[in-house]
């Protein structure tokens, strides 16, 4: 199984991104981290490149719902869907019912436990 | 009995003795108020002269919306400003640019071009209120733009104090908000001391932020360690330049987080303090007593609130203003009780400047300077917190400095470990959080619904686009393009970029093209990506 964490948009905020991705790999998930202001093309070329089961976007900047749907549309134009996009970040309650609608798998609001994150991971990657 | 350790990592004692502080000498290491080396504070009376400013942190949407917010706090008795500004701004991109989608005016307002710092400060007289800029990247920028602002106001160049952060070494670390090189970078941020030095002598031109990287997930200690680090590498900036240290070392100043342990954050700036005044004296050699003090901002810190019942959020706040009183502060900023979620409302603003004025009116912890001296607790406290920061910068000087600690990312993955250790001390409660991870209400999940969360709003982006595009059909073309070639051919060779750039902008050079001037000359920063 293996993870992309990325960070799009041009928020610096990677605190949340980098914990996610040392736990994943303390779960003995391979993880790859893209560094921050990653445009929405170029995290799901690293995607597809790396051969990512899923793809944990964190978002703090608010602009989530639009970073979301472009990563999902690039997937979907290089006939990568079966790649799963999580979100997690400053996500507020009315959001996460519209993030799902654009197909993001998992969100990840504002005090979700670490251990939960870390759950939800491991078994979208086993399902796959 | 249960072990406790202050977040710095050493343990604290259930009591605390006389023996415990038999090795502090009085007058080498507390002193008095107002006297090297400062541990109690940098004035002899502190607030009983003149409270602490109070400066909360706003910006949204357009100049104009960021306007009548600065003015609705004035007009409830807060005395500066702390200007927050959108992630575009930050990164020198216009609010057209491709990569601006979505991001204009959504963390702070939006400035493309002089004119809407114009509009941003309209009714605001800059010769008389005091405005921190938080702005890094683009500060050399920005900084011109707030300057140039204040010149047609007719404020006099010795009446304006402006405080732009101009921190770029803790973006690398913590927030992000790079742009160039490190080592064009920090060529920027010696060019706006260098300049405001000469010219606004009364700006404080740079801020040197713990704050971000506590923030990020650093230990107490490692906040102020690398605080210290980045200052010490700033000064030698300017000493290679040859400009003597006294001639812009009074104006450094500090921002810095007090949420968490009330006393362990006290013992913090005391230690902090006098590290500061020692470091300057002795290895920089510094003689003014005011190139000695470190004057600093004590903020909140967002990651000390929750998202499970927010108003519990506004005690925090009480207590982190407390602490941020007793340890001395010149200037504060709590983060507000909706922070977790959104964009603050009026309201939170309000409870939050409200916090600062009942701490310094109502409290008594204003009544008397540095009313923890004397303590046992304290001292021993200050002083095991004096000789952790002095570890913690020797591990930075063994990792080859600050700033190849920074380039290399060495630096970056100890935050990132220590965040990773600070949430598993959540997990397992060692770290209380009342109401996510102890104490639980059964209706916890529940309370977010109460938050009036912030309407973004769409046409913000598409004002704030037709405005740039007005902008540039108006001004003198011909101007803008020489003013910004100009500044390419600077920036090519040494001199002090802050001229073009404040050329630039007067010729109303839009941010995007200040920042692409320099793109082309110093290139982008390529993060280290390590964790």
């Amino acid at each position: 199984m293996k993870v992309l964490i990325a960070k799009p948009g041009l928020d610096g905020h990677d605190r949340g991104a980098k914990v996610v991705a040392l736990a994943l790999r303390d779960a003995g998930v391979e993880v790859v981290y893209s560094g921050l202001k990653r445009t929405p093309d170029e995290i799901v070329q690293e995607a597809i490149q790396e051969d990512v089961d899923v793809i944990g976007l964190s978002v703090l900047s608010g602009a989530h719902l639009l970073l979301s749907c472009r990563v999902i549309e690039g997937l979907r134009a290089y006939g990568a869907e079966e790649i799963k996009v999580v979100v997690g970040g400053i996500i507020p309650p009315r959001d996460v019912a519209e993030l799902r609608k654009l197909g993001v798998a998992h969100v990840f609001p504002m005090g979700t436990p670490l251990p939960e994150i870390i759950k939800v991971f491991t078994k979208e990657a086993s399902e796959r | 009995m249960k072990e406790i350790r202050a977040h710095a990592g050493f343990p604290i004692k259930p009591v605390y003795g006389p023996e415990d502080v038999a090795d502090v000498d009085f007058e080498r290491d507390i002193g008095r108020p107002g006297e090297y080396p400062f541990t109690r504070g940098i004035h002899t009376h502190m607030y009983r002269a003149r409270p602490w400013t109070m400066r909360q942190y706003v910006g949204f949407g357009t100049p104009k919306e960021t306007n009548s917010r600065f003015k609705y706090l004035m007009a409830h008795g807060q005395d500066a400003l702390n200007v927050a500004f959108d992630l575009p701004t930050q990164l020198g991109l216009d609010s057209d640019d491709r990569r601006a989608e979505g991001e204009v005016g959504r963390v702070g307002m939006a400035i493309d071009t002089l004119a809407d710092m114009e509009e941003a400060f309209a009714g605001i007289p800059l010769d008389r209120v005091s405005v921190s800029l938080t702005i890094n990247g683009m500060a050399a920028a920005i900084t011109a733009m707030y300057y140039a602002v204040a010149e047609k106001q007719g404020a006099a160049a010795d009446r304006v104090v402006t405080t732009p952060q101009n921190d770029i070494l803790k973006e690398f670390i913590a927030r992000g908000t790079w742009i160039y090189p490190v080592e064009p970078s920090l060529r920027l941020v010696a060019d706006l001391i260098e300049f405001s030095a000469k010219h606004y002598p009364r700006s404080n031109p740079v801020s040197v932020c713990g704050y971000h990287i506590r923030e990020a997930g650093c230990t107490t200690a490692q906040e102020m360690a690398y605080g210290l680090e980045i200052a010490a590498a700033y000064v030698e900036l300017m000493l290679a330049r040859g400009i003597p240290v006294d001639d812009f070392a009074p104006r450094i100043s500090f921002n810095f987080t007090a949420w968490g342990k009330i006393f362990e954050e006290v013992a913090k700036f005391r230690a902090g303090r006098r590290l500061y005044a020692r470091m300057l004296r002795g290895r920089f050699g510094a003689k003014n007593p005011k190139s000695w003090m470190f004057r600093t901002l004590i903020g909140g810190g967002g990651s000390a609130f929750v998202v499970q019942e927010p108003e519990n959020n506004i005690v925090r706040g009480a207590y982190i203003a407390l602490a941020g009183a007793l340890s001395g502060a010149q200037t504060m900023a709590l983060p507000t009780y909706d922070e977790a979620y959104t964009i603050p409302s009026a309201k939170a603003q309000l409870i939050a400047l409200r916090t600062m004025q009942i701490c310094a009116e109502e409290s008594g912890a204003a009544d008397t300077v540095d009313p923890l001296a004397g303590s046992y607790y304290v001292e021993a406290l200050t002083s095991a917190m004096e000789t952790q920061i002095l570890e913690e910068m020797a591990r930075v000087e063994r990792m080859g400095g600050i700033v190849e600690a920074v380039k290399g990312g060495a630096l970056q993955a100890e935050v990132a470990r220590q965040a990773y250790l600070f949430e598993q001390k959540l997990v397992s409660g060692e770290i209380p959080k009342v109401g996510a991870n102890c104490h639980v209400g059964d209706k916890a999940a529940e309370a977010d619904r109460e938050v009036e969360l912030y309407a973004f709003d769409p046409q913000v982006a598409a004002a704030q686009v037709a405005k740039l595009e007005r902008i540039r059909r108006d001004r003198d073309n011909s101007a803008a393009a020489r003013a910004l070639r100009h500044l390419s051919d600077e920036a090519r060779s040494t001199g002090n970029l802050m001229y073009p750039i404040l050329e630039a902008v007067r010729a109303y050079a839009t941010l995007g093209e200040i920042a692409r001037a320099m793109k082309d000359v110093f290139g982008e920063h390529k993060e280290p990506v390590r964790f």
